[in-house]
């Protein structure tokens, strides 16, 4: 376990004040941290090796390429999947819309598209966009209200809705629930449904083996895992993937051109026009390398450990509310105090060197349901320690003491 | 309290917390306003929180006349600083008010600053917009 909290030596963004107190970053869930070999593999890429990849036959265009192409086999190494199963997109956001508009013409009028009500706007809009271009119905497995979703309720309205298309996240952005994804795939596959998993905040806390999972797409940000903003990955099995229809056109994912008509590269070519966002593809994989050398076992419980001192010190103070599942949680938690708006604190917590993320969190849905208008969102990372938790709690007292006094 | 008054409180605040306890004070002792006055129109977009905000001029005077509320203690405090430096102004002098260069003054730019979501910038350009129609 120390040999995880060792870690954080790593991440000299951390190693600041703010307002004359020490930064304690607990916005995770908004982007991770960048460890310094990211940094520096940015750095050298720019200094040492700049070029275009797939163009040139020049040696540093060859160089870039093979390491650009090499990034892709290693996080499908990671993943568990084939690399030609993984496409580069700007972000998780971008992945998602991919699908969904490529799904467009399998759907038709009054078919199911099944979501639920803890999904981010980004796992809500293409879909129900997506929906008004169809005349399909868009259908939300409720939460209690407590913000938890129940296994049984997904697998008993996967049967009753028989969907098309299932699309579910993978963690709760907003609350840190982790789904039982394995489970609601097997289920929606008996009944022949696309599955699509968001796994922006589950990939860095849960490391999913995506073969195992078995859904049919998955997507992520590399910014939320220790990578550069600006990339995303879309999986899909092979077979589904290169079914979808090209999204963007342009350079490099064409075979042939005449003015009249365009041949079209196989996937993942074909999605990939223009030049890609090659430093953050390298900057990635230098995180993919850096979290490949952490024992994730160790590096998880250690999570959990910090989770749930956090909880325990959270819980204690009198007018805190907490919501989401506490069990099982990527290190997530949203909580209010009493009636006090979420600005106020965020912003009174700033002043102590504490980042929080305050709002609705992009999920207005999920909001809406827990009858609130924001929360205070707590998002932990491996790289968080018990140092900061403390500072975290005796912040949030004498906030409450500003507040209250 | 006068913007004078505002003004020296806070300059002689040593700290941020200090500084916020103040905001917040000033915010407690802003009037609420009526439901009745929570009106769509009156409210000012780009705010992370709600904030409502009338500007009418007092015809024979020639004054211009604030009120105002938001949601949160922060940003009704933020609220009455500004209240206090265009109430009672006629349009002309409102029209010549830096707001920016006060909140400098009074070591609370970032709050002006886009990012921050509170609206005060939306509050202050209402308010100036307003004031230029009657000069």
């Amino acid at each position: 376990m120390s040999d995880i909290a060792q870690l954080r030596n790593d991440f000299v963004t951390l190693n600041q004040s703010i307002e004359g107190n020490p930064l304690v970053y607990l916005d995770s869930g908004a982007t991770s941290q960048k460890p310094q070999v990211v940094i520096n593999e940015i750095n050298h890429f720019y200094s040492k090796n700049n070029a275009n990849v797939h163009r040139g036959l020049h040696t540093l265009s060859e160089r870039v390429t093979s390491q650009y192409e090499g990034v892709r086999e290693k996080l499908a190494q990671f993943l568990g999947v084939f690399a030609t199963e993984l496409v580069w997109t700007s972000g998780a956001t971008h992945s998602i819309n991919l699908v969904a508009s490529g799904l467009t013409n399998q759907l038709r009028y009054d078919d199911v598209i099944l979501i639920t009500a803890l999904e981010h706007h980004a796992n809500i809009v293409p879909w129900q966009q997506l929906a008004q271009r169809t005349g399909a119905k868009l259908k939300v497995i409720p939460v209690n209200d407590q913000g938890i979703i129940c296994t049984n309720n997904v697998l008993a309205q996967i049967q009753k809705w028989q969907p098309k298309i299932f699309a579910c996240t993978h963690a709760s952005n907003t609350l840190g629930n982790i789904l039982d994804v394995q489970v609601f795939i097997a289920q929606a596959k008996k009944i022949g449904a696309t599955t699509i998993i968001d796994g922006a905040q589950a990939f860095l806390h849960l490391r999913p083996n995506l073969r195992q999972l078995d859904c049919d797409f998955y997507v992520l940000s590399a910014h939320k895992a220790l990578g550069p903003t600006g990339l995303g990955i879309l999986f899909g099995k092979y077979e589904q993937l290169n079914a979808l229809p090209v999204y963007q056109t342009g350079g490099e994912m064409i075979e042939t051109v005449t003015f009249d008509q365009t041949t079209f590269r196989q996937a993942p070519a074909k999605f990939e026009p223009g030049t890609p966002n090659i430093s953050a593809v390298l900057g990635f994989g230098a995180a993919i390398d850096y979290l490949s050398n952490i024992n994730f076992s160790a590096m998880h419980k250690y999570e959990q450990s910090l989770f749930k001192y956090l909880l325990e010190h959270l819980s204690a103070i009198k007018g805190v509310k907490l919501y989401g599942d506490l069990d099982n949680n990527i290190g997530t938690i949203s909580f209010t105090f009493k009636s006090e708006h979420h600005y106020d604190l965020a912003m009174l917590l700033n002043s102590y060197g504490v980042a929080v993320r305050s709002g609705h969190h992009c999920t207005q849905p999920l909001m809406q349901a827990l009858n609130l208008n924001g929360t205070i969102r707590v998002s932990l990372a491996f790289y968080n320690n018990h140092t900061d938790i403390d500072r975290f709690i005796s912040a949030l007292n004498n906030c409450i003491q500003l507040i209250e006094g | 309290m006068t913007y004078q008054e505002i003004h020296d409180k806070l300059t002689s605040t040593s700290s941020w917390q200090q500084s916020y306890r103040e905001i917040m004070l000033l915010g407690k002792q802003l009037p609420n306003l009526p439901n009745a006055l929570k009106t769509e129109q009156a409210q000012v977009k780009g705010c992370e929180s709600n904030v409502w905000l009338h500007v009418e001029l007092d015809e024979s005077q020639q004054h211009m006349l604030l009120v105002g509320d938001s949601d949160t203690r922060i940003v009704k405090g933020l609220l009455a600083i500004v209240l206090s430096l265009y109430n009672s102004k006629t349009p002309t002098q409102a029209a010549k008010i830096d707001a920016y260069q006060e909140f400098e003054s009074l070591g609370l730019i970032k709050h002006l600053s886009p990012s921050r979501g509170n609206g005060i910038k939306a509050i202050v350009d209402r308010i100036q917009t307003i004031a230029l129609q009657w000069v």
